[in-house]
């Protein structure tokens, strides 16, 4: 009778696990680089003065927050062949990040007082400046957990990557458990991983979010 | 796009048989939830430090972990240890329930406490038992501030069924597969179905959209239906979808859960001490 | 809202049986209440007599709500013991020793108070007659019917028998407290807590509200224990006032006597300072 846990093949498959959690990692950080700045400029665009950018904007964000990555990935991965899936994963899993990122933004910018308005009209700091140097400092540093929280949820989405052959940890795990027949130590092992890396990351956000006085 | 369109025509009877697949599993997962949420969330609000212990670690698992790596888990290795689901589709609504229900519990939790203590007082003046305040006071309550967060989970829980093709389910996103195959036409066959997912979406906020306004109304807060065609709300915190312990709901802090404990058992009312 | 408010034939209205027993209602023991570092009552000893109406008046933070919360069982006592006709509250008899009460037990003794509370405390999620019946039948287990025949009897009682199937958000906070008031008699309580039920009302509302508490203190022999700084209306019905100070009585008597020739300093500064701020 086989053994139900095999550590043999634990041992073995955890480098590989490893390998393949850099490259969770890899698409965690730049999947949010591509949403914290695109979030923005979708918040930004969506209060512009111009109806016309405004209304597309608006039906492009709900449009992406409304229909499943796992999906959008697919689309532009056939779509896009000479991209690496890497590429497509990152750009995609941000560009939907970026969506729920702007609604953030979008509480943020309104959470400043109006007071902040006028103070800065007051002085004639002319409107960049106004953005640049009052209102965004201010919306930026209250939604920094949100957006905490929008992350670690990404990284918890960053197994949909395996779909288009990206090699993350669970494109690893499954390939290897296809190998040898046997999946419960990679799954388990992957499972384990997940929590060990996100939990903490969960406790930062929530100090974050205390510092801040939310 | 004329050879898919009448691709598309004949294989509408696929299509509509992995509609229902699809909504099968966000309903069965989504009820599921439903009833999760409500029992993990109450659970962690036990005055017992056990009941809440054993409900954080269920919450903190499935939030912790990834819904794809639970699916799998469940559909590749659970068999591994002699269980063996007896479909892939209860496999799915299962994980998807454990899941989503973990994130709901937040949910049910964070309302529970947003009641104003005033209400639980109100009740323990009638002499209501600690039961009875949960069930006729504060629930029908609280109830109003879950609904749009658990319609965010429920689009959540649409929107990851597509994972339901990945264990061999033939549900919409396997069919588009098979239509683009078909067909060769690839942008085509999955932009019918981003736009199918849109859909029903949009006809889940509506349907959670009445079910607020018939809540709100019960409190005398009517909106009337002018809101129903609104759009899901935001989430502007990323708690519903974020971390582990810490991005959850309304936090209580370790004071307010021991008053609230006392609240919810009521063994001499909450033991002051608020501030 | 504005019409003058009725006065209602108040014997039909089932009220609580007057017990001339020696037992007193009310019965505080040496009792202590703190807030963590912060003593609130220290050994307080205060008795209240079958159908008194007992006023406590007193600076803020004296520890009147403190008091009538601890009643209600909604604060937890630190030493001492109350008595509700001889009943221990916060503990019950285990084999001779005197044990923390459990819930149960609890039950049985908060059934004899009621509580009408500053801001009301009305629940959202039921219309005004529900509100009035939810706890007679859930709770005492009244027949619905009965319920609600008592709930409208109630209702006209404190000039809203035609509101009964409103929203409470939709009623003034006047009107919301005379539902208040329905509510917690119709739980036929033996004593009734009023804390300051009318600070929170606009001033034209406060009158309404304080001529419902006339006539019930008229025409019942409820118990109460009444928290005010309408000192005309504490003179109207209350038996006997309680001044306190930083958790103690400082000076007790009828009305007339504590009203018209206080003999506490502090007592006299306090009531000069709220006589004045009327
Ligand atoms: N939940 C609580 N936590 C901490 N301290 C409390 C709490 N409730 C009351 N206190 C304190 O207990 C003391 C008495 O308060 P209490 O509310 O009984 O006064 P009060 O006589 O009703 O005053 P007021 O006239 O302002 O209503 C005050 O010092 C108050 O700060
Ligand atoms: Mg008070």
């Amino acid at each position: 009778m086989p053994k139900v846990w095999d550590w043999d093949l634990a041992g073995q498959a955890l480098p590989l696990l490893l390998q393949g959690f850099l490259v969770t990692l890899a698409a965690t950080v730049v999947a949010s680089v591509v949403a914290i700045i695109l979030g923005l400029v979708l918040a930004m665009l969506r209060r512009t003065r111009f109806a016309a950018v405004r209304a597309p904007v608006r039906a492009f964000v709900e449009f992406v927050r409304s229909t499943p990555v796992m999906v959008q990935l697919f689309a532009v991965y056939v779509v896009f062949p000479g991209l690496s899936p890497f590429t497509i994963g990152v750009t995609v899993l941000g560009i939907h990040y970026a969506t729920y990122m702007s609604e953030v933004y979008r509480a943020g910018i309104d959470g400043v007082p109006k007071g902040q308005w006028e103070a800065a009209t007051a002085l004639s700091l002319p409107r960049g400046r106004t953005w640049r140097a009052v209102i965004l400092p201010q919306a930026v540093r209250n939604v920094l957990p949100a957006l905490g929280n929008y992350v670690i949820s990404m990284f918890k989405d960053t197994p949909f990557l395996a779909v288009i052959t990206v090699h993350e940890m669970v494109f690893q795990a499954t390939t290897f458990g296809g190998d040898h027949f046997k999946y419960l130590e990679v799954f388990t092992m992957a499972a384990a991983i997940f929590l060990i890396a996100s939990y903490p990351t969960s406790l930062l956000v929530r100090r974050l979010e205390k510092r801040l006085g939310h | 796009m004329g050879s898919f369109l009448s691709q598309l025509s004949q294989s509408w009877g696929n299509i509509g048989s992995a509609l229902v697949i699809t909504v099968e599993g966000t309903i069965g997962g989504a009820i599921l939830a439903l009833v999760l949420a409500f029992v993990l969330g109450l659970m962690a609000l036990s005055r017992f430090v056990v009941v809440r212990g054993v409900a954080r670690t269920i919450i903190e698992f499935f939030r912790g972990t990834s819904l794809y790596v639970q699916l799998f888990w469940l559909y590749f290795a659970l068999p591994v240890l002699g269980f063996k689901i007896s479909s892939a589709l209860l496999c799915a609504i299962i994980a998807f329930g454990l899941n989503f229900g973990a994130y709901g519990a937040e949910v049910v939790r964070g309302a529970i406490n947003a009641v104003p203590r005033a209400q639980w007082e109100g009740a323990i003046a009638l002499n209501m038992s600690p039961f009875q305040r949960m069930r006729l006071v504060i629930l029908p309550q609280a109830w109003v501030a879950m609904i749009p967060p658990f319609n965010n989970l429920l689009i959540q829980l649409l929107k990851s069924t597509p994972l339901m093709s990945l264990v061999t389910i033939a549900d919409l996103t396997f069919e588009a597969q098979q239509l683009r195959s078909a067909t060769g036409q690839t942008a085509w066959s999955y932009l019918f179905l981003l736009v199918v997912y849109f859909i029903l979406a949009y006809i889940l906020t509506l349907l959670m959209n009445a079910l607020e306004s018939v809540a709100k109304a019960r409190l005398g807060r009517g909106t009337g239906l002018r809101g129903i065609f609104r759009m899901r709300p935001a989430d502007p915190t990323g708690k519903s979808l974020g971390a582990g312990l810490a991005g959850a709901g309304t936090e209580i802090e370790p004071v307010e859960a021991a008053n609230l404990t006392s609240k919810t058992m009521g063994a001499g009312g909450p033991g002051g001490g608020g501030v | 809202m504005a019409t003058e408010p009725k006065i209602p034939d108040l014997s039909e209205v089932d009220t609580p049986p007057n017990l001339p027993t020696g037992t007193p209602m009310v019965q505080f023991d040496k009792v202590v209440k703190r807030f963590g570092d912060n003593v609130v009552l220290d050994h307080l000893d205060f008795s209240v007599e079958q159908g008194e109406r007992v006023t406590l008046i007193g600076p803020s933070g004296s520890g009147k709500t403190t008091i009538l919360r601890l009643l209600m069982t909604l604060e937890r006592i630190n030493d001492g013991v109350i008595y509700v006709e001889g009943q221990p509250l916060s503990h019950m008899d285990r084999g001779g020793k005197l044990v923390p009460a459990n819930e149960r037990y609890l039950s049985t003794v908060r059934k004899k108070i009621g509580m009408v509370f500053q801001q009301f405390n009305l629940f959202p999620n039921m219309k005004v007659l529900e509100n009035v019946i939810e706890a007679p039948v859930h709770v005492l287990g009244v027949p619905k019917d009965e319920a609600v025949e008592r709930a409208k009897k109630l209702l006209d009682l404190v000039g809203l028998a035609d509101r009964v199937g409103q929203h409470p958000t939709s009623l003034s906070g006047g009107q919301q407290q005379r539902v208040a008031i329905a509510r917690a008699l119709a739980m036929q309580p033996d004593v009734l807590l009023l804390d300051e039920v009318t600070s929170a009302l606009d001033p034209e509302l406060v009158a309404d509200v304080l001529n419902v508490l006339r006539d019930i203190a008229r025409t019942t022999t409820i118990t109460m224990l009444i928290v005010t700084h309408e000192m005309h209306f504490a003179r109207d019905v209350s038996n006997r006032i309680l001044m306190f100070d930083k958790g103690r009585i400082v000076e007790e008597g009828a009305p007339d006597k504590i009203f018209s020739e206080p003999e506490n300093d502090r007592t006299q500064t306090f009531l000069r300072a709220v006589l004045e701020e009327r």
